[in-house]
C-alpha cells in the first residue's frame, strides 16, 4: 500500500481544519504532536483558553530560548510560556477540570480509530514496548468533545481508520470528528462521514486507504 | 516550638527505610527533587515501591535510584520519556515491576489517600486492558472501575519557598503532585529554594498547608535535570 502522507492537506493545514472548527470561549486541551499545532491557527478574534494538564489554565505561545524556564513546561515537556490570567493549580485539580467534564474540546493524535469512534493512542501492545498512558484515558473519559488529528494511513500505508481497532483501547466510542490529511470524518451513529474532502481527493481514493465503510453527506445537507 | 527545618539532606532523608513507598513528586524535571533523590541514593534504602508520573532521565535523580537497583517496583502513568534508557532496559530484562497507572486516576489515587478515602469508581480506563481484573460498576448508566487510593511512608517534594511551619508555595508547573503528595505520605519531606520567616507567606497564596508537611530541607540552588543529562552527568559519580 501506498503512504498518503504525501497526498492531500500539509499537517499544517490539518491543524489549520481544526482550528477553524474550535468557537471561541472554548476551554482547550491540545495533545502532544500534530494537535499542538491547533492553537496557531485559531482565528485571533476568537478567544481560546488552552489547558495543560501538568498544572496550567492559559497557556501561552513557547518562549524566547534566553526566557525558557525549565520548570514551565507543557504535558510533552517543553517549555511554555503563561498568557496574563493564567493559573497554576496542581495534579488533582488538574485532571477534576478534565474528568469532571469541564474542558470543552481535547485534539488527540491517534494511532487508530474504530467505525464506532474507538481510540487506539498509547501502546501497540507489542512485546518488548514500554507502555505509557500519561493522561489520554482521563481525556477521553471526561472531556466534552474528542477531536482527532492523525495522518490518513500508517507510514506503511495501512489504513489507521478501521473496523475494529486491533491495538489495546484508550477508550471506547469517544471520538467525535477525525481530520486527516486527505478528509474530515464525524463519527455518527450510523457510521463515518466524510463532511470534507482534500483538495484533489476523491471519495473513492480516501475509501480505498481507509477500512470501515465511508459515507458521504448528501450534497446541500451541512 | 514547632521547627520542621532540617539541617542537611541526610538527616531529611535518614528515617527512609527497605521496602518502603515512597512518593516522588514532579513532572519530568520540573518539581523533580534531584538533591533529596540523590540523598536517597546515598542513604542507600532498598525494595523502595516508588510512586511518581515518569522514571527520570540519563543518569541522575530517579533514573539513578532506580540503576543503583534500590526500586523494586515503580508506580506511574509515562515510563517511556525522552532520555529514558535505565527503567526500559531494566523492565525489558524482568527487573522491575511497572503498576501503569493513568494520570488523572493517579492523582486522584493519591489525593484520596491523603484525604481518608479509600477507594472511588471511574469511568478512566473502562473497556482499556488497564481496567483488568478491576471491580467495575454502573453508576447513573456508566460504566465505571474501582480504584483504591495510594498512602506512601514518605513523599519527596520540592518547593519554591516554605517556612518552618511546612507551609508550602510553588513555581509555576512545577507544583504538579507535590501539594497531594504531601497529603498522601506519612512523613512528607520537601526541598525548598528558600526558607522565609513565619508570617512572611500570604495566608490567601499558601498551596501547601504545613499541616501536611513533616520536614523541610534548603536548597537554594537546585540543579537542572536536563542540564545534568546535557553534560552527561552520572549519580553516584
Amino acid at each position: 500500500m501506498l503512504d498518503t502522507k504525501q497526498i492531500g492537506w500539509s499537517r499544517e493545514e490539518m491543524a489549520q481544519k481544526v482550528g477553524l472548527d474550535i468557537p471561541g470561549g472554548s476551554y482547550v486541551n491540545l495533545g502532544i504532536g500534530i494537535p499542538e499545532l491547533v492553537a496557531d491557527f485559531v482565528p485571533n478574534d476568537r478567544e481560546v483558553i488552552y489547558q495543560t494538564e501538568n498544572g496550567l489554565l492559559g497557556m501561552g505561545k513557547a518562549p524566547l530560548k534566553e526566557d525558557e524556564d525549565r520548570e514551565l513546561v507543557n504535558a510533552g515537556k517543553k517549555c511554555i510560556t503563561a498568557i496574563s490570567g493564567a493559573s497554576y493549580f496542581h495534579h488533582a485539580d488538574s485532571f477534576a477540570m478534565i474528568r469532571g467534564g469541564h474542558i470543552d474540546i481535547c485534539v488527540l493524535g491517534a494511532m487508530q480509530v474504530s467505525k464506532n469512534g474507538d481510540l487506539a493512542n498509547w501502546n501497540t501492545g507489542a512485546k518488548d514496548s514500554i507502555p505509557s498512558v500519561g493522561g489520554a484515558m482521563d481525556l477521553v473519559a471526561g472531556v466534552k468533545r474528542i477531536f482527532v488529528i492523525t495522518q490518513h494511513t500508517t507510514k506503511k500505508g495501512l489504513p489507521k481508520i478501521i473496523n475494529d481497532c486491533t491495538f489495546p483501547l484508550t477508550g471506547k466510542n469517544v471520538v467525535e470528528r477525525i481530520y486527516t490529511n486527505l478528509a474530515i470524518i464525524d463519527v455518527k451513529e450510523d457510521g463515518l462521514f466524510i463532511i470534507e474532502l482534500a483538495p484533489n481527493v476523491d471519495f473513492d481514493f480516501v475509501q480505498r486507504h481507509t477500512e470501515a465503510t465511508l459515507f458521504q453527506y448528501e450534497k446541500n445537507k451541512h | 516550638m514547632i521547627d520542621k527545618k532540617v539541617s542537611s539532606l541526610e538527616r531529611a532523608v535518614s528515617e527512609i527505610f527497605d521496602g518502603s513507598t515512597v512518593m516522588i513528586g514532579g513532572f519530568g524535571e520540573a518539581g523533580s527533587p534531584i538533591e533529596l533523590i540523590h540523598a536517597l541514593i546515598d542513604k542507600g534504602a532498598k525494595d523502595l515501591t516508588v510512586v511518581s508520573n515518569n522514571t527520570g532521565s540519563g543518569h541522575i535523580g530517579l533514573a539513578a535510584l532506580i540503576e543503583n537497583k534500590q526500586v523494586k517496583k515503580m508506580v506511574c502513568s509515562f515510563p517511556r520519556t525522552a532520555n529514558s534508557m535505565v527503567f526500559p532496559e531494566l523492565y525489558r530484562a524482568g527487573e522491575i515491576e511497572l503498576e501503569l497507572v493513568p494520570q488523572g486516576t493517579l492523582a486522584e489515587r493519591i489525593r484520596a489517600g491523603g484525604a481518608g478515602i479509600p477507594a472511588f469508581f471511574t469511568p478512566t480506563s473502562v473497556n482499556t486492558p488497564l481496567a483488568d481484573g478491576k471491580e467495575s460498576r454502573i453508576i447513573n448508566g456508566v460504566e465505571n472501575v474501582l480504584e483504591y487510593a495510594i498512602k506512601a511512608d514518605y513523599s519527596l517534594v520540592k518547593c519554591h519557598k516554605a517556612d518552618r511551619y511546612g507551609n508550602l508555595i510553588y513555581h509555576t508547573t512545577a507544583r504538579n503532585f507535590g501539594p497531594i503528595m504531601c497529603s498522601a505520605a506519612n512523613v512528607s519531606i520537601v526541598q525548598t529554594k528558600k526558607i522565609v520567616e513565619v508570617g512572611e507567606l500570604n495566608p490567601e497564596e499558601i498551596i501547601t498547608p504545613g499541616i501536611f508537611v513533616k520536614k523541610v530541607v534548603e536548597i537554594t540552588n537546585p540543579a537542572h535535570e536536563s542540564e545534568l543529562v546535557a553534560n552527561q552527568i552520572k549519580y553516584p559519580c
